[in-house]
């Protein structure tokens, strides 16, 4: 800043993307002619900053030496503002922020946790826009992306900013995003396809399905930029058939794209073509797999198949095929509006961008959250997840469903990135957490997703298809009580040889969860099988089902909430229960609030 | 709808905001009821028939009505939130007929929200 001339007011106005949208260059223009006109551009300096976040009450202007923020200016202010307190020193009443909200007790976003912890890229519309109305995802910058991309960029520039960006696939391969797209360019062979997984299978896991149904036209945008860029001009959303409300809003968004000549031939009259369908799956987990996806578009059994070739090369009907997952095409839109950098300026240094997770479990704030790469396990849960209900304690967070591992209480100081849950056995997955608290059975819950694997697996491959099972059967045994010494070494045995032999993901993932419960909670294991007894109170098989008589406070609620009327109890009286009347439903269990049964 | 250009993008943009942001339009209050899967298990559609019902039995027409997809915070839907011309908007959470109702006539009609059933006042932190 020059010495002279010497300014004795100074308007320091903010030209923040947020202000200058709502007209704070206007207001500036409107402020230099009123200055000029009374010949005060002297003494007055306008200064132009960077967003100072209040970008709801834009356009802003702060004037020093005082300090005095006017917010909502409009350039008719303009001559009010120099008339009154340039030249007058009486400020502006009308134009000051008001504390409107401090009147009443309703807390402020920014005071909530769940809230202000986010950071919404994917989910940027969520709650803002009706999905089934294509100019309000346009009113907030929606295909713009796509008309800068048919304007100003080539798909060789189109990739580069994709891998400058460091978008790695958010199904839960995590491969990044731009490599895949550069190789599947590199094939001339035509047509080429672009295919979104939005097949969700992992149980808990809804993010897909939210932005499927919350805001369906960023995925067809995402698609039709990836088809720009590798050379595409057909693309299909492999949806699963229980996403009914999806699928519905998928379809509308696609018919009204079409009209808007946003899809189809010539969009935008920039001479480039690209169509999309719905496909809509059947039901199996094993289809979200992407080489048995594109196999079940083509009408033919639902398997994985060897690769090389890779998708890229010679995916659906043998051609070269893109595929991304609901998410990473979400990305898109800001990605290519805001640029690579940008993207790469929010996250870690292996893993950029945000994540969506669906937390669910035994927390309070059940919910879809969008966090940067990086926030702490523990941040999720207790900041943002408003901790573990009904005064419990957090026992696990299991991360990627069926594939993944649990985290135990005591590392939550982990890092939510790619690398950093590799690196304690567990896995990014598609973004499902379930948080578990002291009321669950690890082993329970690893024969659960055990069982979900067993089912859901394709059968080809021998030592997934009588692996799994093997372990299932075995979980069972320890269950139910009949858990030998030596069972958990051959889980250990067996899982590893699932894991290290089986051809697609879902069998190279799929021993997970007994892997990781038995490296974290082994002695939940061992009492199961050496004790016959299950801590957590959950298998019906390892519990007494007796009252432990100093610790029971007499209430009578196990009584009185038995459907077996299996409990004796009267007042002042340690209940007693009646095993041969005793269904083992657990009901007690859960009513009391001392822990007396065991 | 005919086929768009991009100069038609920003027509779309421009006409489309004024609608649906308060501040640069004719409307005094704006109501989004959320209505993901989530909300709608949750009994989101009564909460909306309920207001749509009302609204148009007073035969307002400085009020939108319309709806989103999941606002994100499933543990407590239905949601719906109220936004007035001159204030942030408030998330209310946990709603029935009954609470949509209160607090169409207290916040909607009145300009007061209703403590009892709101989470937050103000908006999401988008990251662009």
């Amino acid at each position: 800043m020059c010495a002279s001339p010497y300014y004795r007011m100074q308007f320091m106005m903010c030209a923040g993307t947020g202000c200058m949208a709502s007209g704070s260059i206007e207001v500036k223009d409107a402020l230099e002619k009123e200055l000029a006109k009374r010949n005060l551009q002297d003494e007055v300096q306008i200064i132009m900053t960077g967003c100072n976040g209040f970008c709801a009450m834009g356009p802003l202007v702060v004037v020093y030496p005082e300090g005095i923020f006017y917010n909502q200016v409009k350039p008719e202010h303009a001559p009010v503002i120099v008339e009154e307190h340039v030249l007058k020193g009486r400020i502006v009443e009308k134009l000051l922020f008001k504390e409107e909200m401090a009147k009443d007790r309703v807390p402020l976003m920014k005071d909530i946790g769940f809230f202000s912890l986010q950071r919404l890229i994917v989910l940027r519309n969520r709650g803002l826009i009706d999905a089934e109305n294509i100019d309000e995802y346009i009113a907030r910058d929606g295909y713009a992306a796509l008309a800068k991309v048919l304007t100003e960029m080539t798909p060789e520039e189109v990739i580069e900013e994709v891998k400058k960006s460091g978008l790695r696939g958010r199904g839960g391969g995590g491969f990044p995003a731009g490599l895949k797209w550069e190789e599947c360019r590199r094939y001339e062979s035509f047509p080429k396809y672009t295919i979104c997984n939005g097949d969700e299978g992992d149980p808990g896991a809804f993010m897909d399905r939210s932005v499927m149904e919350g805001d369906p036209h960023s995925v067809l945008e995402g698609m039709a930029i990836s088809g720009y860029a590798i050379g595409a001009s057909y693309g299909y959303i492999y949806v699963r058939a229980e996403y009914p409300l999806a699928i519905q809003r998928l379809q509308k968004a696609i018919e009204d794209a079409r009209d808007y000549g946003l899809l189809g031939k010539d969009i935008l009259g920039k001479g480039f073509d690209f169509d999309i369908e719905i496909y809509p799956g059947a039901g199996a987990f094993v289809c979200g797999e992407s080489t048995a996806l594109m196999y079940s578009i083509e009408g033919k059994r639902g398997m994985p198949r060897i690769k090389p070739p890779r998708s890229a090369e010679k995916g659906l009907h043998n051609q070269p095929t893109n595929l991304n997952n609901v998410e990473t095409f979400a990305n898109l839109n800001p990605l290519i509006l805001n640029g690579g950098d940008w993207f790469a300026s929010i996250g870690t240094e292996g893993s950029k961008g945000t994540k969506v997770f669906a937390l669910t479990g035994a927390i309070n704030n059940v919910g879809l959250v969008e966090v940067p790469m990086g926030t702490s396990l523990k941040s999720l849960i207790f900041d943002i997840g408003g901790g573990i209900p009904k005064k419990r304690k957090f026992k696990a967070a299991q991360i990627g469903g069926p594939s993944g591992g649990c985290i135990p209480n005591g590392m939550e100081e982990v890092a939510i990135d790619y690398e950093s849950l590799l690196g304690v056995g567990a896995m990014m997955g598609s973004g499902g957490v379930v948080i578990m608290d002291d009321a669950t059975c690890m082993v329970d819950t690893a024969r659960f997703f055990t069982n979900f694997s067993v089912d859901e697996s394709c059968g080809k491959c021998v030592p997934c298809r009588e692996g799994l099972k093997v372990m299932y059967d075995k979980l069972t045994d320890i269950v139910e009580g009949r858990g030998q010494e030596g069972d958990v070494e051959f889980l250990e045995q067996i899982g590893h040889h699932v894991n290290n032999t089986s051809h697609c993901g879902l069998g190279k993932s799929a021993a997970n969860p007994v892997l990781s419960t038995i490296r974290y909670f082994r002695h939940e294991y061992d009492a199961h099988i050496r004790d016959k007894h299950c801590p957590a109170l959950v298998c019906p098989d390892l519990i007494d089902f007796v009252v432990i008589e100093d610790k029971c406070k007499m209430c009578g609620m196990c009584h009185r909430n038995c459907p077996s009327s299996a409990i004796i109890w009267e007042k002042k009286t340690v209940a007693r229960i009646d095993l041969d009347k005793c269904t083992k439903c657990r009901t007690c269990i859960t009513n009391c609030r001392f822990g007396a049964i065991r | 709808m005919a086929k768009i250009s991009i100069q038609d993008l920003k027509k779309i943009k421009e006409k489309e905001k004024t609608r649906m942001f308060l501040r640069e339009g004719s409307f005094r209050a704006k109501i989004t009821v959320h209505m993901g899967t989530c909300g709608i298990a949750a009994g989101a559609r009564e909460v909306m028939t309920t207001l749509r019902d009302v609204i148009a039995e007073r035969e307002l027409t400085d009020v939108i009505l319309t709806n989103s997809g999941c606002a994100g915070l499933c543990a407590k839907e239905p949601m719906m939130t109220v936004e007035l011309a001159d204030q942030p908007p408030v998330k209310y959470v946990s709603l029935d007929k009954n609470k949509a109702l209160r607090i169409f006539n207290e916040h909607v009609l009145e300009g007061r929200a209703v403590e009892d059933y709101a989470l937050a006042r103000g908006s999401e932190t988008v990251a662009t």
